[in-house]
């Protein structure tokens, strides 16, 4: 019945479409800005981070003392402690201009830290002196006026310093769209401006039969210094964006527009069609089919909508998320909770616009195709 | 050809029957004790005035309306004493409708109209279809069975439904001013055909009408006013009374 009024369908199918679409990107590019916001901690890989006493996030590292990666090492627990540097910095470009990096420091012996895939180079030539490892976003940012991204072999000035490209890596994108400059932490401190205290964290590695929990609580209990491990890292910090930004309530509010205007459109639609059809239906209904087949069969056709407007609405969501993953923002995340989810969401939609009419049908009587 | 009364079949026997709509003194009462017989065999018209309680009688003979109060029996089955369900399954497997606007589903084609009976009785929709399209021929309407109903024109929509009301081969056919939207001769056509149907053994049709043109059609003619059969003509009686 619904396939044959094209306008109706079309509608209905358009609404959920919308709806899914809505909810399926925005909670993506919402997944995507979290993961910016967790760069740290799945470019330098680590299964314990010890951190200053007070940092609650992995975006606001506080400077240690060099010694405390000593004290570190000392906590029964621990099988090895490397020093970290994460700084913003700028890069000055041999055309003149300014660029702001997020500065990397990794510890020159063992380079734990260090990026996962490197797509030119070798990261072992960090050891050289003042060499540096960019990320792919730095082809982007770093590029000269007249367009041309930095290769290996360029070099351009931190701190007034020469800095020579000797590597590009992959790397997750930072919250604040700063590419990533690896170097080894000795050249970091050389790079960086000069303060008190440098070291931004020790990346521990428990000893052998020691979890990463034991090791954290440990290491906190006799240095004073807060130990996250990776994951109690990451939910801080996502917990600590939720708590301290409008960016979840933002994204929340349009998802939740997503829902009503699934539902307004849906529900309105459907329950049109069904007052619309209510003769028919009492026709039916006069002609022996019971209530629960009447239910069954607007069921049945609102979840074919919302089967059909969600696997449309994911295909425009894909599209939207390849062309973003192509040009690297807006930040685009899909796990497969998050269609998982809103194919749930837009099955419930469609059927609290199926139960609307389905009340509509159980209410009518079968006498009503008499009536003139 | 007339059966003797005493001989052929009730099919439908309506005692006492009393209905009302809505509550207080907005209640009105649209049957009051109605008595109405209806015989196998015979085509049947319910006949008065607007408001009289044709449609309402009519309406609880299919057993689409629940009585508040009388006895209903309708091809022996006390539908009155029956649960909703139990009655949903009387109409799907007893019961042909034919209704004044039609009430074909626009989005179906011809075949899938006349199918809906028998796919409600549980038949395959292959075997549905096919019965259906044997049925469209016999209301001369073969090979066009994949039109849909705004394709065709008032007559052919009624000959349509008349093939739907038929395809389950339905033991009472229950007609609802089937002519008033037709023509003349349209009008003549599907009462001469609807009175070929109450002529097969074990059938009756039973037709609420406003239309005199089919007066003539009429085995028996029950009169309505007020919520009454005031009463029930057949044979010479019918013919010498004024209608």
């Amino acid at each position: 019945m619904l396939l044959g009024d094209r306008a109706k369908f079309l509608m209905l199918l358009g609404g959920v479409t919308f709806a899914a679409l809505l909810m399926l990107q925005q909670a993506a590019v919402f997944c995507g800005l979290l993961t910016w916001t967790t760069s740290h901690l799945t470019n330098m890989q680590a299964k314990v981070w010890v951190v200053e006493a007070m940092v609650e996030q992995a975006n606001e590292l506080k400077p240690l003392r060099d010694t405390d990666v000593s004290r570190v090492r000392s906590v029964t627990g621990v099988g090895w402690a490397v020093p970290l540097y994460i700084g913003i910095t700028n890069a000055r470009l041999s055309d003149g201009n300014f660029k702001p990096i997020l500065m990397v420091g990794l510890d020159s012996a063992t380079l734990v830290g260090r990026p996962a895939t490197m797509l030119d180079g070798r990261l072992e030539d960090l050891r050289k002196p003042n060499s540096i490892v960019i990320d792919d976003l730095a082809l982007q940012r770093l590029r000269t006026p007249s367009g041309i991204p930095p290769k290996i072999g360029d070099s351009f000035e931190i701190n007034d310093i020469e800095a020579r490209i000797v590597g590009i890596c992959k790397a997750d994108r930072a919250f604040f769209g700063y590419p990533y400059v690896f170097t080894t932490y000795d050249q970091a401190l050389q790079f960086a401006p000069r303060q008190r205290k440098m070291l931004s964290a020790s990346l521990v590695e428990p000893a052998v039969g020691w979890t990463a929990e034991a090791t954290a609580r440990k290491i906190e209990l006799e240095t004073g210094l807060r130990a996250y491990t990776q994951e109690e890292f990451y939910w801080a910090t996502i917990r600590w964006f939720f708590k301290n930004t409008g960016i979840p309530i933002s994204f929340g509010t349009t998802i939740i527009l997503g829902v009503i205007v699934g539902i307004a459109i849906s529900g309105q639609t459907f329950y049109t069609f069904v007052l619309e059809n209510l003769r028919h239906l009492g026709a039916l209904k006069a002609m022996g089919a019971s209530n629960t087949l009447l239910s069954m069969m607007l069921i049945f056709q609102a979840f074919f909508v919302g089967f059909t407007g969600y696997g449309m609405g994911l295909l425009a969501a894909v599209g939207f998320g390849t062309g973003a993953i192509k040009r690297g923002q807006p930040p685009f995340v899909m796990p497969w909770q998050l269609p998982t989810g809103v194919f749930v969401l837009i099955m419930v939609i469609c059927l609290l616009a199926a139960l609307i009419g389905i009340l509509k049908v159980i209410r009518l009587e079968a006498a009503v195709v008499f009536r003139g | 050809m007339i059966m003797d009364p005493t001989t052929r079949q009730t099919a439908v026997q309506v005692t006492g029957l009393t209905k009302g709509f809505g509550r207080g003194d907005a209640r009105t009462l649209a049957l009051k004790e109605a008595e109405f017989n209806a015989y196998e065999g015979d085509l049947q018209l319910i006949i008065g005035p607007s408001g009289c309680g044709k449609t309402t009688l009519l309406s609880m003979i299919a057993g689409t309306l629940v009585p508040d109060q009388g006895e209903l029996t309708v091809l022996g089955h006390k539908l009155h004493a029956m649960s909703t369900a139990a009655i949903t399954r009387f109409r799907r497997e007893n019961i042909g409708f034919i209704f004044q606007q039609f009430n074909l589903i626009p989005t179906l084609t011809l075949v899938e109209n006349i199918s809906v009976p028998l796919l409600l009785a549980g038949t395959r929709v292959r075997q549905a279809e096919k019965t259906a399209d044997a049925m469209l021929d016999r209301v001369g309407l073969g090979g066009r069975g994949k039109n849909y109903p705004r394709q065709l024109s008032g007559g052919q929509q009624q000959r349509v439904a008349i093939a739907r009301a038929l395809v389950h081969d339905p033991r009472l056919l229950i007609c609802d001013e089937p002519t008033s939207a037709l023509d003349r001769e349209t009008g003549h056509q599907i009462m001469t055909k609807l009175r070929e149907l109450a002529r097969k053994p074990g059938r009756s049709v039973i037709v609420v009408t406003h239309d005199p043109r089919v007066y003539e059609f009429a085995d028996r003619i029950a009169e309505m006013e007020d919520g009454r059969v005031l009463r029930q003509l057949e044979g010479a009686a019918m013919a010498n009374a004024t209608l």
